[in-house]
């Protein structure tokens, strides 16, 4: 078929009805590597501006640490740029099953496969280990590419209201009769901010004999007192049946994930996974790099202490200057303005002050939630947070919403 | 009718609605962000099994799962 006029005019429909709902992503150009100082080019054409950068999820300061990009380059020397297979075929290389290795000691689980991203462990993950006799209970608020994965998979699908035990326990209760029952959540909730109950989720799971799935993405590396994650954090390192999690957050920032669990359900997604058995191998670079970010960790807790100290000078600067923060305590800190314009308005203003920070309105969170959402990194210094702190109370200022609750926060803008 | 629209609302407040949310026959619940579409299918059982009927997938509609009122249309359109 020809890429004619009537064709072209659909697609500029669709993308015309995305602007008008004010939904249109416009990326910005970062011309250095990614860490705390940036400079980035926005609008496109615009002088390139120095920033603070408050939205990645850098969480360490990996992404350019320097024994990272070394170790990485090293890689590269050693077992060449790409592998050109999946990895059954002849893309396995011993580096790819050590990384394996560590990551199994590192979050105290039996077994772990690599994929490409956390994103394909998660679309692949369900479909590989259940079928139509099995249920999926999820927690409302976990990562679209869960929900993703659970709609490629054969088994029932029913969700939790976020955090609720009381409702996830109704569940399960409800679906005794399956023959698999897995509960399903995020580590901590990227948008919020929140952590997963696992300790009480664990003990229901035992009651009602049901699996316990987690994606620690925004927890692996720095979440409990020696970074395993949200599991270390609730006390039970050894209880998860799977584990989900990213190397392109804390853990270096570059790209890959991986399903780590027990050894029964990381085999099945080594026979069955699709994103798995049909993408290639993660590039031998990365894989060295990924290997380098562990190897730092294992060796001392001082970036994750480094970072929860960060977290916490930021969100209480924030809260004694009269913001209103989602409750939490980990590097997200979600700064609630309710309305998506002003969330817009005040990211704008932001960095004309020389801050990075992006923000979130419907349909990423819910109607009337609107707000910044603000991580923070090990990569962070304390004049950095001053800074940005600084500029978020000027521009609080502007819009006098220092102080106010939500309802006269409300009353002045809307929801 | 009023209580088709009673029992599903009663069931709606409890599965997906908070203290705070105070819910009546015409609030939206998808385009108004209370209900998300991979949500609702516990909406759809329910109506399906205590009403002993089958909505199809494409009657199933956000737009058609949107109040409590295009609910008990859709739910009446099965039972007859």
């Amino acid at each position: 078929m020809s890429y004619g006029e009537r064709t072209r005019t659909i697609y500029q429909q669709q993308l015309n009805e995305i602007r008008e709902a004010g939904l249109f992503k416009q990326e910005r150009f970062i011309h250095s590597p990614q860490a705390a100082d940036i400079e980035v080019e926005f609008p496109s054409g615009a002088d390139i501006k120095k920033v603070i950068n408050v939205c990645a999820n850098n969480y360490l300061g990996l992404s350019s640490h320097p024994e990272v990009v070394r170790a990485a380059h090293e890689g590269l020397d050693q077992r060449g740029y790409g592998m050109s297979s999946v990895r059954f075929i002849c893309g396995t290389q011993d580096i790819h099953r050590e990384l394996e290795q560590v990551v199994t000691e590192f979050l105290g689980t039996e077994d772990t496969i690599l994929f490409p991203s956390c994103m394909d462990a998660n679309a692949g993950v369900f479909e590989a280990i259940l079928t139509k006799d099995d249920i999926m209970i999820s927690d409302r608020l976990v990562h679209a590419s869960i929900v993703d994965g659970m709609r490629l998979c054969s088994a029932e699908h029913d969700t939790y209201k976020h955090g609720d035990m009381g409702h996830l326990e109704q569940k399960l209760q409800q679906w005794k009769d399956k023959r698999l029952r897995v509960i399903i959540n995020d580590g901590v909730y990227s948008m919020d901010g929140d952590t997963a109950k696992l300790d009480e989720i664990v003990k229901l799971a035992e009651v009602y004999d049901a699996l316990v799935f987690v994606d620690d993405s925004h927890a692996s590396g720095f979440i409990g007192k020696t970074g395993r994650g949200t599991h270390e954090k609730c006390g039970v390192v050894g209880k998860m049946d799977i584990i989900t999690t990213t190397f392109g957050k804390a853990l270096g920032g570059a790209s890959g994930g991986c399903v780590s669990g027990r050894k029964e359900i990381v085999e099945m997604c080594r026979q069955r996974a699709r994103p798995y058995l049909f993408s290639n191998a993660m590039a031998p670079v990365i894989i060295a790099g990924v290997l380098k970010a562990f190897e730092i960790l294992n060796r001392s807790t001082e970036l994750r202490d480094k970072l929860e100290e960060n977290a916490r000078y930021w969100r209480k600067g924030l809260a004694d200057a009269g913001f209103i923060l989602k409750p939490g305590d980990t590097p997200i800190v979600p700064v609630m303005l309710f309305n998506a314009k002003l969330s817009q308005d005040f990211s704008r203003d932001l960095y004309a002050e020389g801050i990075y920070a992006i923000g979130f309105f419907f349909p990423v969170v819910a109607k009337g939630q609107a707000r910044i959402r603000t991580q923070i990194s090990a990569g962070h210094e304390k004049h950095h947070l001053d800074k940005a702190l600084e500029a978020f109370i000027k521009v609080g200022k502007k819009y006098q919403i220092l102080g106010k609750t939500a309802e006269e926060i409300i009353a002045m803008y809307g929801m | 009718m009023e209580d088709l629209k009673d029992v599903i609302l009663e069931y709606v407040i409890a599965e997906y609605a908070s203290e705070d949310d105070k819910l009546t026959y015409d609030t939206p619940l998808i385009s108004g962000g209370l209900v998300d579409s991979f949500s609702m299918v516990s909406l759809k059982r329910f109506l399906e099994v205590k009403y002993k009927i089958s909505i199809p997938d494409e009657d199933a509609s956000p737009e058609a799962f949107d109040s409590v009122n295009k609910i008990a249309d859709l739910v009446k359109r099965f039972t007859g």
